[in-house]
């Protein structure tokens, strides 16, 4: 049987994540192909609705990836995305989603090695924690 | 100036007494209006009117037990811009605690109006309160009262307050500029008024009411209603927990809606002008349907149903006042107070906050600090 290969949506930042990524892919760091980059002019900009959605069609972890606490282009977006992701840790797990399928991270420009090393280890997570049942469970 | 005042009740009916008073509002205190629940209809739901001539207050009753709207929203219509005048609003306390949330929001403002709260013993659901009234006739504002604030809420004929009423641990409109006590006072013979705020005294003032002490019995009376109603909720969260502890329990509690959304016109503090799942990004292609339904095998229609919830929890159950209208407006009686102030609980506590305590308060997801919340960021922040 073909090992099960998790699903993870990142939602990232332009400014420092999205190129972090790219970094990593031109440095030519190994990368598992379970990402699905979705770049975004901001984390401020990720409504919660975005993840739920992610989550609820069948993804397996969402990961939330921007700017340092003061390199937000936009002032304070990334410290918004926080308390967001705050916010959705609480409600989440109340309806059984377990709260490592939601992560966030602050990744700069030049951290390469880092994203890789940061959808490495949650590839590696997400895998032992099991597929996302949401999409079969919900009609 | 008084701070805590007696009203005498004539005719030992403390509505037609508040309607006098309504009345001297208009003639010794410069309220331009004042906006109270009245029955438009004989024997109807008593509903807002804004009123300006002193003789129109006949069918005023905002100690009926009915609450088929809460008024934070027409506050904030009446507030959002200076008027020139202002507005008395006598009000229920979920509804002041839902116009503060929007004042915050800036979609209302405290300065043009003058919040007349009263001691709330609760309200029958909208279909509740029809079988009431054909079975009570006219006096029954009075009489569910007298018997409410002793505790007995309920009627011979199994009609009881809505379970958001049962509920609430705010039964005393404590950020009211004035507040109209009934709890621990002989209703038939008085009302007990005091001042919550400077404005309240002055008003209280300049309708020449002379000081008195608070009455002995009303301490006790809110404790023991507290309690009540405490351990009510208490219950109910766990059960509405258990109830929808997984996403398959989610979706056997929400099996009966219809997405209709009238949760969401009635509760007053979801806040958007337009509310993204009326717009576009929801009229979906046919042939997107067929492919969802294809990936599951089954789909729900109409579609997005947990999707509709779960994100109107995220954007506005930190505001939730625990009003109950959602569940009021819900055409297939779906608990979804129970379920919004469940999960309500655990998002303001996360950031410690209560909705509607006080405008100075900062909304949650409008208030953030450069470091806190580490966990969040995996201990880096
Ligand atoms: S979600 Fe329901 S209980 Fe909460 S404020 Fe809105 S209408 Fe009231
Ligand atoms: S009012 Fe009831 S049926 Fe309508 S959307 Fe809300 S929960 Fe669903
Ligand atoms: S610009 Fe990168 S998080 Fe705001």
């Amino acid at each position: 049987m073909k090992e099960y290969e998790p699903t993870i949506i990142a939602f990232v930042c332009n400014w420092c994540t999205y190129t972090a990524a790219d970094l990593a892919g031109t440095s030519r760091l190994i990368q598992p192909h379970n990402v699905r980059l979705i770049r975004m002019m901001c984390t401020g900009m990720v409504d919660p609705k975005y993840v739920i959605k992610s989550l609820l069609e069948g993804a397996d972890a969402v990961l939330i990836s921007g700017c340092h606490p003061g390199d937000c282009h936009y002032i304070n977006g990334n410290l918004k995305a926080r308390r967001r992701v705050k916010l959705l840790k609480e409600i989440l797990p109340r309806f059984g989603f377990d709260e490592r399928r939601l992560k966030m991270t602050w990744i700069g420009a030049s951290e390469g090695i880092d994203f890789a090393e940061t959808v490495r280890s949650m590839v590696l997570e997400i895998k032992a924690l099991g597929p996302n049942e949401a999409r079969r469970q919900i009609m | 100036m008084a701070k805590r005042a007696m009203m005498e009740v004539v005719d030992q009916d403390p509505v037609a007494s508040l309607r006098i008073l309504f009345g001297r509002l208009l003639e010794d205190a410069e309220i331009g209006a004042v906006l109270v629940a009245q029955h438009l209809n004989k024997g109807g739901v008593p509903m807002p009117a804004l009123v300006t001539d002193p003789e129109r207050f006949e069918y005023a009753d905002p100690l009926a037990p009915a609450f088929p709207i809460n008024a934070a929203k027409i506050v904030s219509r009446l507030s959002r811009r200076p008027a020139g005048e202002t507005v008395a609003a006598v009000l229920r306390p979920c509804e002041i605690r839902a116009f503060i949330e929007l004042v915050k929001l800036k979609q209302g403002n405290m300065h043009d109006v003058l919040l007349l709260g009263i001691d709330c013993p609760g309200a029958f659901g909208n279909t509740d309160y029809a079988r009431y009234v054909e079975g009570n006739g006219s006096r029954s504002s009075v009489d569910f009262l007298t018997a409410a604030i002793r505790g007995k809420t309920s009627t011979e004929d199994g009609l009881d307050i809505s379970p958001a009423c049962k509920a609430c641990e705010h039964p005393v409109p404590e950020n009211a500029d004035v507040i109209i006590g009934m709890l621990g006072v002989d209703v038939k013979s008085s009302l007990f008024l005091y001042a919550g705020t400077p404005r309240g005294e002055e008003l209280l003032s300049k309708l020449n009411f002379s000081e008195i002490r608070e009455p002995e019995d009303r301490r006790s009376a809110v404790v023991e209603l507290l309690e009540r109603r405490i351990a009510y909720r208490d219950r109910m969260f766990e059960k509405t927990t258990e109830a929808t502890a997984d996403l398959e329990k989610l979706t056997a509690y929400l099996a009966n809606c219809v997405n209709c959304y009238n949760c969401r016109v009635a509760c007053p503090v979801c806040y958007c002008k337009e509310c993204v799942f009326l717009t576009d990004v929801f009229d979906h292609e046919p042939a997107q349907y067929l492919r969802w339904a294809r990936r599951k095998g089954i789909l729900k229609m109409p579609s997005d149903t947990i999707f509709y919830h779960l994100t109107r929890l995220a954007h506005m159950s930190t505001a939730c006042v625990g009003c109950g209208q959602c569940s009021n407006a819900c055409p297939n009686n779906i608990p979804v107070m129970e379920l919004f102030r469940t999960i309500a609980a655990c998002t303001q506590r996360a950031f410690g906050y209560e909705a509607g305590r006080s405008a100075d308060d900062e909304p949650p997801l409008s208030a953030f600090r450069e470091r806190e919340f580490s966990e969040v960021t995996g201990g880096k922040d």
